[in-house]
């Protein structure tokens, strides 16, 4: 039985990195742009739901109501402002960019908070848990689960059944053409590193209230992410979930046989995908 | 006077591909633009279209100077263009592209899904499966269709015959009176001289970059196009 909660743990871990690497998954889907600043992206979600909550007295979750339109309003600013500038044939531009971003919020952050750790108090479903069966499971992390196949189905009703996901299709396939249909790609683009930076503010949520975090903590989660989105197939969102789900029952198998081994056991299980299959588990027909 | 190019130089980087071309386009009128392959004829659609920046003033329309806008903004001009090679999206079903056509359409205007499958019968059947794997001739009707969801004024053709067999072709120019019977002026690019000239109010030919040649079809003979098509004296 044991095992099986370990599993049951696991999964419910990986919803947490598909949380993570959706908003990296749906950027890089839409412009091949790949942000190397998605983690601090999250750790600064996570200190404005702090700062929401703590300052405002709000629940976390109508914080992250709050906190998702700016979150929005921030990455369709840095797409127009920054990133669309720096996207063309050249892929070296956008990574130096994002790159120098990264080292750049990690750095506010800490003159703005410390480096001190910080968690989101959560106080009415910190410890909560419900019995699954023969299970039991701590209640956020079955919301944090629910939540990444929550978003997941969204963000495919957007893409697959409405004009504005048909934009993001037909851009992605071929922005010239797009042009002569009257869609401009870089308001296309900015609105897709919106949604992205949304998904990211449910992201900053769980990872806010689950444990602590302090503004060095980007880089590993940016990491996570794109483990997940490697082994789910670049541009499918279910296959990000899945991504996430292997890598989140990889840790707690191998925590669970070692404690030092459960980062270890998430990127061995990594390695072991793109050994048997390279393009991940579920890739697009083309590329 | 719908649209005219007034000593329109355009090429890419540092090739040259057009050199002073002078042409007009009427409200209504089909225009045809032969010559052969290099000529510079699809260098002018692509500027025309705006996917090739140009100074403002080498091309109007309407007496607007539109050479230095964005293809967005052209076809909100009304200016829609059947690109060489159709370039259809391939994530997007027959349908899908057909309304991606229709996105940003100005006004309204008669076409429709319904009138294009009217149209192009075989592409209702079709409209559930991915653009990209129909036949060469369905795939140029829904490049046609998707250029037509905008309600065009003005639709530019480039090469919508190009590797196609020849009753494939009858078939899509058989849509042409129908598509001028909307009021649109109509631009085609063909290398197919007879084609083109069945189907145009006037006709002009380019070579190397430059109009050698222009008129209506029944102005113009044989010999005055072969040379002007293939240079020398014929």
């Amino acid at each position: 039985m044991i095992w099986l909660d370990t599993i049951v743990q696991g999964i419910l871990l990986g919803g947490l990195y598909a949380l993570f690497a959706t908003g990296l998954s749906l950027v890089f889907g839409i412009m091949r742009l790949v942000n190397l600043a998605h983690g601090d992206m999250i750790v600064l979600a996570a200190y404005l739901i702090l700062v929401l909550v703590t300052g405002l007295g709000l629940s976390p979750w109508l914080a992250v109501l709050i906190a998702a339109p700016l979150m929005f309003v921030l990455g369709w600013l840095l797409q127009r402002v920054v990133l669309n500038r720096v996207l063309g044939p050249d892929i070296l531009p956008p990574l130096l960019v994002t790159f120098g971003l990264s080292i750049a919020i990690q750095n506010a952050l800490l003159e703005g908070f410390s480096a001190d750790s910080r968690r989101i108090p959560n106080p009415d479903l910190e410890g909560a848990s419900v019995a699954l069966g023969p299970v039991t499971v701590g209640v956020m992390p079955v919301l944090t689960f629910a939540s990444a196949v929550l978003v997941i189905v969204i963000l495919n009703r957007v893409i697959y059944g409405t004009p504005l996901g048909r934009s993001f299709r037909a851009t992605s396939d071929d922005p010239v053409t797009a042009g002569l249909m009257g869609i401009e790609p870089m308001k296309v683009f900015a609105v897709a590193t919106g949604l992205a930076m949304m998904v990211v503010t449910v992201a900053a949520l769980y990872l806010g209230t689950r444990a602590n975090f302090d503004p060095a903590i980007g880089p590993a989660r940016l990491i996570y992410a794109f483990q997940a989105v490697i082994i789910g197939g670049l541009g499918s969102l279910w296959g990000t979930l899945a991504g996430g789900v292997i890598i989140g029952v990889a840790q707690t198998l191998g925590a669970a046989v070692n404690p030092e081994w459960q980062i270890l056991a998430g990127h061995l299980a990594f390695l072991l995908v793109l050994l048997v299959r390279p393009r991940g588990l579920f890739p697009r027909a083309r590329d | 006077m719908l649209l005219e190019t007034r000593s329109l130089d355009a090429g890419y980087g540092r090739f040259r591909a057009l050199f002073g071309v002078d042409i007009r386009v009427d409200a209504g009128e089909c225009v045809a633009i032969i010559g052969a392959n290099g000529a510079g004829k699809s260098t002018l659609m692509r500027s025309i279209a705006g996917v090739l920046p140009n100074a403002p003033d080498m091309i109007r329309h309407k007496g607007d100077p539109i050479g230095a806008l964005s293809s967005a903004a052209i076809l909100q001009r009304g200016i829609a263009m059947v690109p060489e090679g159709r370039k259809l999206f391939p994530s997007l079903s027959v349908e899908e592209n057909l309304l991606i056509g229709g996105q940003k359409r100005r006004g309204s205007g008669q076409w429709s899904l319904d009138s294009i499958y009217a149209l192009f019968p075989i592409l209702r059947e079709k409209r559930a499966v991915p653009g990209t794997a129909l036949s060469g001739g369905q795939q140029q009707m829904v490049a046609i269709g998707r250029a037509l969801m905008s309600n065009p004024e003005l639709l530019l053709c480039d090469e919508i015959s190009l590797g196609l067999a020849p009753v494939v072709i009858r078939d899509i120019y058989a849509a042409l009176p129908r598509i001028r019977e909307s009021g649109a002026a109509v631009i085609v690019v063909e290398q197919d001289i007879t084609q083109a000239l069945r189907v145009a109010d006037r006709v002009y030919c380019l070579m190397e970059g430059r109009v050698t040649l222009s008129g209506t079809p029944a102005e113009l003979t044989r010999e005055a196009i072969h040379s002007a098509y293939f240079g020398g004296h014929a």
